[in-house]
């Protein structure tokens, strides 16, 4: 099963905890403070770095979604759920980050003019959604059918999403918050992109892992109907 | 027509069905007996194309609209009447002379008379005769047939009897039966499932 | 072309269904207009107007899903849903046919229900009415869709609500932004917008929702 160009467990997992520690060391002791927002303004690295990997575990879902819908290969479907799994617990890491950085920045733990914390908070009912209607479901051919479908209405909800809390914006909330933005550049850019590989590559790891503990799993259950 | 290797279901933990070799030819009769839950309904339904198989191969060599699939539920609808539902039906396959042959078949079941009343005030053998009604529209080449005899009084047996003899050699037979011997003459080919 | 008379035959048959046992549309209208008078004494005196036409949305999407839960009972009940599979038309037409048939409740219980909500809390605008003409699309391909895969789980009841108010959020903000906005264009935009991506989703896939 595992394919020879594919990197082992332990080595990713090294890989990743390495990379995670560099990001640490560059984030907390070389970036510079942010001009207006100090110490704590740090969190921003983490924050968009986790926000991306959880899109990135969201897409990856749907591809594994279409090609179970395609192949009809159950390998796929378990793949599938497991990087929507992942990307949930990134998703819900995004709201805790996200919730941190608003009060620190703002004063309040929730923002609806923070237009990724609202996408956020829609992607985690969806998400979480797709988990009830899995568990909702016998395993077998329909419950993996139905979690593909229903994991590709998820992509395209994604930037439909998006569109339409940014749409809102105008009636629901008039006044926008200016967002400090750190100048991209130098250090501060070095940090981010570690960052935003450790997160990915832990991510990864995290996704092997778990896809190894369910396959083993079912491996298990196979045994014990034969 | 049909042909199973090592055919095989699950669902979830369970297996309902497994290591099933099937060759049904053209125009064969097969038999499909054994206990309750021996997966006869299971087989029916996967030929069908009604579940996937989860072990094995099957090949069915008939388009969807040529096979005829009789179940354990009607599927009629119990708010509308006899003739709108064979209406329906005629309309999705695409029946030729529609009328003509919902008339006929009515006529032969003897739902003639009733054809304009809700399928929910029918007996359950009233509600029988008209899926067989519904299997026969389209005068499918295969015809999967689930237990047909269940609830049909001894009239309406002896109806079905007549309508397999006629179909017999003609069109592809799988009837799943617990009560062989009702029709075991017309049977060519015998599959005992455990 | 036999697509069209597949799909004209199964919506006639949902309508058909619906004048028999008459209970989904009874039931969203007298839903609506209790909705209504909800909101009213939930309204705090003298709150604003936007408030109320933010309310209409919340009527509409909940009147809708009472008819979406419903859609496929009579499929579920006798399980015809087999037997409708089981014919050589393209599965596609089963959703679109349901589709077009929660439609028509939805608009027929709209047809009522605007006119009441103009009368107890203020006027329409034209916007406003085309926003919800777009919404009712969207609300309708995806509520029927979903409802489709609800009433195959455990969960059944239960799951539509779930599934389907994640989705329905961009089209609550499609159709109050057509109806305050003093622009409304942008918004009715994208309310087609998402009803084209969302309605070819639909199309494409409700093959694997009926087929194993």
């Amino acid at each position: 099963m595992a394919r020879p160009y594919r990197l082992s467990l332990t080595s990713l997992a090294l890989a990743s905890a390495v990379l995670v520690t560099l990001a640490l060391v560059l984030v907390f002791y070389v970036v510079p403070n942010d001009a207006s927002q100090g110490f704590s303004q740090r969190i921003f690295y983490f924050h968009v770095s986790i926000a991306f990997t959880a899109y990135a575990c969201f897409a990856g879902g749907a591809w594994k979604a279409l090609r179970y819908l395609w192949k009809r290969d159950s390998r796929a479907d378990l793949e599938s759920y497991v990087a929507i799994h992942q990307g949930v617990i990134f998703g819900v890491l995004v709201l805790l980050t996200g919730s941190i950085w608003a009060k620190i920045s703002w004063g309040h733990w929730w923002l609806w003019s923070e237009d990724e914390l609202v996408l956020f908070l829609v992607l985690f009912l969806f998400y979480c959604a797709y988990f009830m209607l899995r568990f909702s479901v016998d395993p077998g051919p329909q419950r993996a059918s139905f979690s593909a479908v229903y994991a590709l209405f998820g992509v395209v909800l994604i930037p439909v999403s998006f569109l339409a809390i940014r749409i809102a914006k105008s009636f629901v909330h008039p006044q926008v918050f200016t967002l400090h933005g750190p100048n991209f550049g130098g250090w501060i850019l070095v940090a981010y992109c570690v960052a935003q590989a450790a997160l990915l590559l832990f991510a990864l790891t995290l996704y092997r892992v778990e896809l190894a503990g369910k396959r083993l799993d079912m491996r298990l259950r196979e045994l014990r109907i034969a | 027509m049909i042909r199973a290797q090592k055919l095989g279901k699950r669902f979830g933990d369970k297996r309902v069905l497994r290591g099933v070799d099937l060759d049904v030819a053209r125009g064969a009769f097969a038999l499909v007996t054994g206990p309750n839950g021996s997966g006869k309904t299971t087989l029916l339904r996967l030929c069908a194309g009604l579940a996937a198989p989860s072990e094995g191969e099957l090949a069915v060599d008939a388009p969807r609209g040529r096979i005829g699939f009789l179940g354990h539920e009607p599927l009629v609808y119990r708010e509308l009447t006899a003739l709108e539902n064979l209406e329906l039906y005629g309309r999705l396959y695409r029946v030729p002379e529609r009328r003509e042959r919902i008339g006929m078949l009515l006529e032969r079941f003897g739902l003639w008379e009733v054809r304009r009343d809700r399928v929910g005030s029918y007996s359950r053998g009233m509600t029988q005769r008209l899926a067989l009604c519904r299997v026969l529209l389209h005068d499918p080449e295969l015809l999967l047939l689930d237990e047909p005899h269940t609830a049909l009084d001894a009239a309406g047996a002896e109806l079905l009897d007549a309508q397999l003899a006629e179909l017999h050699g003609e069109r592809t037979l799988l009837v799943s039966t617990h009560d062989p011997a009702r029709v075991e003459s017309l049977a060519t080919l015998r599959l005992a499932l455990a | 072309m036999t697509y069209v008379a597949d799909v004209r035959a199964l919506a006639r048959k949902d309508l058909l269904l619906e004048l028999r046992a008459r209970d989904t549309l009874p039931a969203m209208l007298l839903f609506v207009v209790a909705t209504f008078v909800v909101f009213h004494f939930s309204l705090p005196a003298h709150s604003s107007q936007l408030a109320a036409s933010g309310l209409l949305w919340v009527a509409i999407v909940f009147t809708a899903l009472l008819g979406l839960g419903r859609a496929f009972v009579p499929e579920r009940e006798q399980r015809t849903l087999d037997g409708l599979v089981l014919a050589p038309c393209d599965r596609s037409a089963i959703w679109l046919a349901k589709s077009i048939a929660t439609l028509a409740f939805l608009v027929a219980a709209e047809a009522v229900a605007l006119p009441v909500f103009a009368l107890f809390f203020h006027g329409l605008r034209g916007a406003t009415v085309a926003g919800v003409v777009l919404a009712d699309l969207g609300i309708c391909a995806v509520g029927t869709f979903l409802g489709a895969m609800a009433v195959a789980t455990r969960a059944r009841d239960l799951l539509l609500p779930l599934l389907f108010l994640p989705l329905a959020i961009p089209i609550v903000v499609g159709g109050v932004g057509a109806g305050v906005a003093s622009a409304p264009g942008g918004y009715l935009g994208f309310l087609a917008l998402y009803d084209l991506l969302f309605g070819l989703l639909c199309w494409a896939t409700f093959e694997y929702v009926v087929t194993e």
